[in-house]
C-alpha cells in the first residue's frame, strides 16, 4: 500500500492573521468606513476503496481570503484564492468599487462593538490525531468497512465502495471594530455503500457511516459495514402501496430533516420578508405541546473514546459566529410555542431585535443564517413502542426531492421505508410519496422517541405524525 | 508542464493530466428595491490526476509556482506503483476549436452598471405586475471560466467559458394566503441576450404570474393518474429518469438500474432522447469537456431503445466504449466524471392541444423545481411548481406544488403521446453528483405519460 505525501507546508497561523489584518488595513486606507476579513485554510484527504481495491485517493490543501467592506451604509464583498500582493490589492479595490454602486441601506453594518465575543475555553473542535493517522491506516479502515458489508450476506453482491475522509480547517475573522478570532476544526469519517440484489435482479443500495472530530471516537469498521449491509437488505423486494391516508413514523435521519425545516422557518431573513409560514407567529402555538426545539452553538459532549473519556465539540459548535458574536443556546420552540427567531445582525435589525449569534459567513456575499447544533428534545418512548402503536402505516427511512415550500409549509416528498402492519415492520415499500403541510404536521406529532443521537450538527429522535397522505399505486 | 506530467507518471501511472482553471465571478442582488449585495470572486488553481488501471490519484494546488505543481504531481503519483513511464513528447493541439459561445473579457465597470440595470428592471416589472406582489428579489450572477488541459496522451486544449444567469424571486400575498414564484434564465451569453425576448421583464412577469396563480391553487391530487408535461424545463424528468442512470461510471461498476440494458426497450417507441453539448449559447454547452475532449451530440435512447452511455476518458478506456466528451468537473478541486450537458427528448407528431384533449382526468405540469434519482433502484422524483388539473380534456384549476415519483427504466414506457413543440429550459439548471455541481440544460416537447404517481394531498 502506498502512502500519500505529508500535508503541504502551510503559512503559519500568525502569517494568516497578519494577512487578514493587512487586508483590513488596506481596505480602510482605500476608503472603507468599516471592513471585515476572513481567511480560510483547509486540508482534505479522501480515499475510496471499491471491491477491495483503492479506486481514488485525493489529498490537497487550499486557502482563500474574503473581504467585506462598508462605505457608510453601502456594502460589497470580494474573495480570492490568490494571495499575491497584486491579487490582494485587486481584492481591496474591487470591493471598494462595488460598494459604491450598491444602495444605502439603513440596516447594513457590522455589529456593535459591545456585541462581539467568543465562548471561552477549549471547545474541543480540533484533534491533531486526524492529521497524524497514516493514510495507509485510513485506507485499511475503508477497505475493512466495505469488506464487512460485502461478507454480511450473499445477497450483497456489489458496492459503491467504502471510503475514509478527513478534513481540517483553520478560520480567522477580523474586523475594523476590533474583533479578532480564529479557530481550527477537524473531521474524520468513513462509510460503506453496499448494493444488494434480489432473486429477480432488482438492486438496492444504502449506506452507513461513522464520523467524529477525532479518530478516537470512530466506530469499528466492521460494525459500520454490517449496519450498512442490514440497511441495504431491508430495502430488497420493496413495492408500492395503495394511495391512502395513514400515520407516518419518521426514522431519526428523516425526522431530523422535517425538524430542520423549523430552523429555516424561524430564520429572520424569511420572517421579515413574509416568506415563512412562521412569519408573525412569535409567541403563538406552532407545534404540539410536546415539541421543544433548540439551537445551541456551544455544545461540548462528554463521550467515551477508544482510550477512555474524551470531550468533543459538536459538529455545529464554534466559539463565535460568522460576524464575531459569541454563539449561544436559543430555544426556538418551547412546548409548542414559537419563542425565538434565529438571526444575524442584519435580519435582527430589520426585525428590531438582537442577533442570536447565527450569522454564517462564506467567503463572499452578505452573511447568511446558519444553525449550530440543532435538535428536537427527546421524548420517553422507544422506537419500537412508537411503531408498535400503529395498526397500518409507514415507517419512512428515506425521502427524496425538493417538495418543501417554506412559504406555505406545503410538504410533498418521495419516500421509501417499511410498511407497518399491526405494530410490526412488515415489508419494504418504495416509489411512494408522503404529503401534508408542515404547520399541521408539527401539531400532529403524537409520539416522540427517546433515541436522540448526534451524528451531525442536527439531530432528532424517532417521531410519529398522524394523518399524512401517502400516494402510491 | 511536461516536467509536471513526467513527475506525475514517475511511479508508473498509465495516464496523467493537468487541469488549470481560473474563474472570476460577479454576483449582484436587489432586494426591497435596494441593491443590497455585490460581490466578486477570483479562484485560480491546478488539479493533477494520475490514473493507473482503475485507480485515480488526485491532488490540487491554488499556488501555481513550479515547486507546488511538482509537489502536487508527486502526491497524485503515489496512486501508482511501478517504474516511471516514459512521457511521449510533444502535445497535440486541438483541431480548430469550436466556438459555441462568445468570448468575453473580464468584467469592467460599465458592464457592472448594465447588470445593475437588469436587476433593477426586473424588480420594477415584478412590482408593477400586480399589487399583491409584496416582496421581490432579483439577482444577476455571471462567471468567466478559463481552463487548460494538458495530458500525457498528448491532449493540449483550452477554452474560455462565459456563464450568466438572471433570477427573480417574489412573494405574493392576499387576504387568505401567501405564495412564492421564481423564474430565471441565461446561458453562455453576453449581456445583450437579456435585451431580446429574454428580458428582465420577461423573467419578472413569469415569477409574478406563478406566485399570483399559486394564491388560488387547490390541493394537488394524490395517486396514480395520467400526467401531461409541458415543453421545456419539465425535461428534468429525462435528466433524472434516464440521464444519470446512463452515465458510464455507474454502468461500468454495475451500480445503475440501466446496467447491461443497451439494446433493450426502456421507453415507448415514440421516445428519442439525446445529450447534446453543441447547442450554441446554452447553459449546458461546452466547446470541450474538462478532460480536453470535444463535446458532441450523443443519442441515449432512440425510438425507445437504449443506445449508449455518457463517457469520460477513464470509463471509455475501461469499458471499450466511445468517449462522448462527457468528462466534467466542478472545479480544479475535483476529479472529472461522466456528466450530462443539454439533455432533451426529440419532437413527436402530436399537437399539444390534442394531448390535453385526450386526458379525462389528470395532471398538467408545466414547471418544476428540482429532481433527484436513486441510480441503483432507478426511483426518481421531480417536484412540480406550476401544475393544473385536467378535467374532461380541459386544463382547469391550478394546484399546489407536488412531487411526482417514478421508476427510471419503466416510466418512459408509459409515454403515449409526444408533442411537436420541443423547447429547452430558460437556462437555470445546475446538476449535483457526488458533491460536484455543473451547469446543465434540459428540454422536451409536450409529453403524455399514461400513468405516474402524483404526491398531492387531495383526492
Amino acid at each position: 500500500m502506498n502512502s500519500m505525501a505529508t500535508a503541504e507546508v502551510k503559512l503559519s497561523p500568525s502569517n494568516l492573521k497578519q494577512l487578514a489584518s493587512d487586508v483590513l488595513a488596506k481596505a480602510l486606507k482605500a476608503g472603507a468606513t468599516d471592513a471585515e476579513a476572513v481567511v480560510y485554510e483547509g486540508d482534505e484527504f479522501s480515499a475510496l476503496v471499491r471491491l477491495g481495491q483503492v479506486e481514488t485517493l485525493k489529498e490537497s490543501g487550499s486557502r482563500a481570503v474574503g473581504l467585506r467592506v462598508f462605505i457608510g451604509q453601502r456594502t460589497a464583498s470580494t474573495s480570492s484564492s490568490d494571495f499575491s500582493t497584486e491579487s490582494i490589492q485587486r481584492l481591496v479595490d474591487g470591493a471598494i468599487t462595488l460598494a459604491k454602486i450598491t444602495s444605502e441601506d439603513p440596516f447594513a453594518g457590522l455589529p456593535e462593538a459591545e456585541e462581539f465575543g467568543q465562548i471561552p475555553g477549549d471547545l474541543k473542535l480540533y484533534f491533531e490525531d486526524v492529521n497524524e493517522q497514516p493514510p495507509a491506516e485510513r485506507i485499511e479502515i475503508a477497505r475493512r468497512c466495505e469488506a464487512a458489508a460485502m461478507a454480511y450476506d450473499t445477497r450483497i453482491q456489489n458496492s459503491g465502495g467504502g471510503d475514509f475522509d478527513t478534513a481540517t480547517s483553520h478560520k480567522i475573522l477580523v474586523n475594523s471594530r476590533g474583533f479578532v478570532g480564529e479557530y481550527r476544526r477537524s473531521y474524520c469519517g468513513f462509510s460503506a455503500a453496499p448494493i444488494a440484489v434480489d432473486e429477480k435482479g432488482g438492486m438496492q443500495r444504502n449506506y452507513w457511516f461513522s464520523s467524529s472530530r477525532t479518530t478516537r471516537r470512530l466506530a469499528s469498521p466492521e460494525e459500520i459495514g454490517h449496519e450498512a449491509a442490514r440497511r441495504t437488505l431491508k430495502r430488497l423486494g420493496a413495492r408500492q402501496v395503495k394511495t391512502q391516508k395513514a400515520p407516518v413514523v419518521f426514522s431519526p435521519e428523516i425526522a431530523k430533516g422535517i425538524m430542520g425545516n423549523i430552523f429555516s422557518a424561524a430564520e429572520g431573513d424569511s420572517i421579515y420578508r413574509n416568506a415563512s409560514f412562521f412569519s408573525g407567529q412569535l409567541g403563538e402555538m406552532v407545534a404540539g405541546e410536546n415539541i421543544t426545539v433548540v439551537d445551541d452553538g456551544t455544545m461540548v459532549f462528554d463521550e467515551v473514546g477508544s482510550d477512555g473519556p474524551v470531550r468533543i465539540g459538536g459538529f455545529g459548535t464554534s466559539p463565535f459566529d460568522g460576524e464575531g458574536l459569541p454563539t449561544r443556546r436559543t430555544v426556538i420552540v418551547e412546548r409548542g410555542v414559537l419563542k425565538n427567531y434565529v438571526m444575524n445582525t442584519y435580519t435582527a435589525r430589520k426585525l428590531g431585535m438582537k442577533s442570536t449569534g447565527n450569522a454564517s459567513r462564506g467567503l463572499a456575499g452578505n452573511p447568511g443564517t446558519g444553525a449550530g447544533n440543532f435538535f428536537l428534545e427527546p421524548g420517553t418512548l422507544t422506537p419500537e413502542q412508537i411503531i408498535g402503536d400503529v395498526k397500518n402505516g409507514l415507517y419512512v427511512t428515506e425521502v427524496m426531492g425538493f417538495g418543501v415550500n417554506m412559504v406555505t409549509g406545503d410538504y410533498s416528498q418521495g419516500a421509501s421505508g417499511l410498511w407497518i402492519e399491526n405494530g410490526e415492520l412488515a415489508y419494504p415499500v418504495e416509489e411512494i410519496t408522503i404529503a401534508g403541510n408542515l404547520k399541521d404536521m408539527y401539531k400532529n406529532i403524537v409520539a416522540i422517541g427517546n433515541d436522540l443521537v448526534f451524528r451531525g450538527a442536527s439531530a432528532a429522535p424517532t417521531l410519529r405524525v398522524e394523518g399524512m397522505m401517502i400516494a402510491g399505486a | 508542464m511536461e516536467r509536471c506530467l513526467g513527475e506525475a507518471l514517475s511511479a508508473g501511472g498509465d495516464y496523467a493530466d493537468l487541469y488549470f482553471e481560473s474563474v472570476t465571478s460577479t454576483s449582484l442582488g436587489i432586494d426591497e428595491s435596494l441593491v443590497k449585495s455585490a460581490s466578486q470572486g477570483i479562484s485560480v488553481g491546478c488539479g493533477i490526476r494520475v490514473v493507473s488501471g482503475e485507480r485515480t490519484g488526485y491532488a490540487y494546488t491554488d499556488d501555481l509556482s513550479s515547486d507546488r505543481l511538482l509537489r502536487a504531481a508527486r502526491t497524485a503519483a503515489l496512486i501508482a506503483s511501478g517504474p516511471a513511464k516514459e512521457l511521449m513528447s510533444g502535445f497535440r493541439h486541438a483541431e480548430t476549436p469550436k466556438s459555441l459561445y462568445p468570448v468575453a473579457g473580464a468584467t469592467n465597470d460599465a458592464e457592472i452598471a448594465e447588470k445593475l440595470k437588469l436587476i433593477q428592471r426586473a424588480d420594477a416589472a415584478a412590482r408593477a405586475y400586480d399589487t399583491r406582489i409584496t416582496q421581490v428579489r432579483a439577482g444577476f450572477n455571471d462567471e468567466l471560466r478559463r481552463i487548460l488541459v494538458a495530458a500525457s496522451d498528448g491532449t493540449f486544449a483550452s477554452d474560455t467559458q462565459p456563464l450568466a444567469r438572471l433570477n427573480v424571486f417574489v412573494i405574493a400575498k392576499d387576504a387568505l394566503s401567501t405564495a412564492r414564484g421564481t423564474s430565471g434564465g441565461g446561458g453562455r451569453v453576453t449581456l445583450d441576450f437579456f435585451e431580446g425576448d429574454k428580458s428582465p421583464e420577461h423573467f419578472a412577469r413569469e415569477a409574478a404570474r406563478t406566485a399570483i396563480l399559486q394564491l388560488g391553487a387547490i390541493d394537488a391530487p394524490a395517486g396514480e393518474m395520467p400526467v401531461v408535461l409541458g415543453p421545456g424545463w419539465p425535461g428534468v424528468l429525462l435528466h433524472e429518469a434516464v440521464g444519470h442512470g446512463l452515465e458510464a461510471d455507474f454502468n461500468r461498476k454495475g451500480t445503475s438500474a440501466f446496467a447491461g440494458m443497451i439494446g433493450q426497450q426502456v421507453a415507448s417507441s415514440k421516445v428519442t432522447v439525446v445529450d447534446n453539448g453543441l447547442m450554441p449559447n446554452r447553459r449546458g454547452s461546452i466547446n470541450m469537456d474538462d478532460e480536453g475532449n470535444p463535446t458532441q451530440e450523443t443519442v441515449l435512447i432512440e425510438n425507445g431503445i437504449l443506445k449508449g452511455y455518457l463517457s469520460d476518458k477513464l470509463s471509455s478506456r475501461l469499458m471499450g466504449t466511445p468517449n462522448t466528451g462527457s468528462g466534467r468537473r466542478e472545479s480544479y478541486h475535483h476529479i472529472p466524471m461522466p456528466r450530462m450537458t443539454n439533455t432533451y427528448m426529440l419532437n413527436g407528431d402530436d399537437m399539444p392541444e390534442d394531448i390535453i384533449k385526450s386526458v379525462k382526468r389528470g395532471l398538467y405540469a408545466v414547471n418544476f423545481g428540482g429532481g433527484q434519482v436513486d441510480i441503483t433502484n432507478g426511483k426518481f422524483v421531480f417536484s412540480a411548481s406550476e401544475a393544473y388539473l385536467i378535467e374532461d380534456g380541459k386544463v382547469t384549476r391550478p394546484v399546489k406544488g407536488a412531487t411526482l415519483i417514478g421508476n427510471g427504466p419503466e416510466a418512459l414506457k408509459y409515454v403515449s403521446m409526444v408533442g411537436n413543440d420541443l423547447a429547452l429550459d430558460e437556462g437555470i439548471g445546475t446538476c449535483g453528483k457526488a458533491g460536484q455541481s455543473v451547469p446543465v440544460g434540459v428540454g422536451m416537447p409536450t409529453v403524455k405519460l399514461d400513468r405516474m404517481t402524483v404526491g398531492g394531498t387531495g383526492q
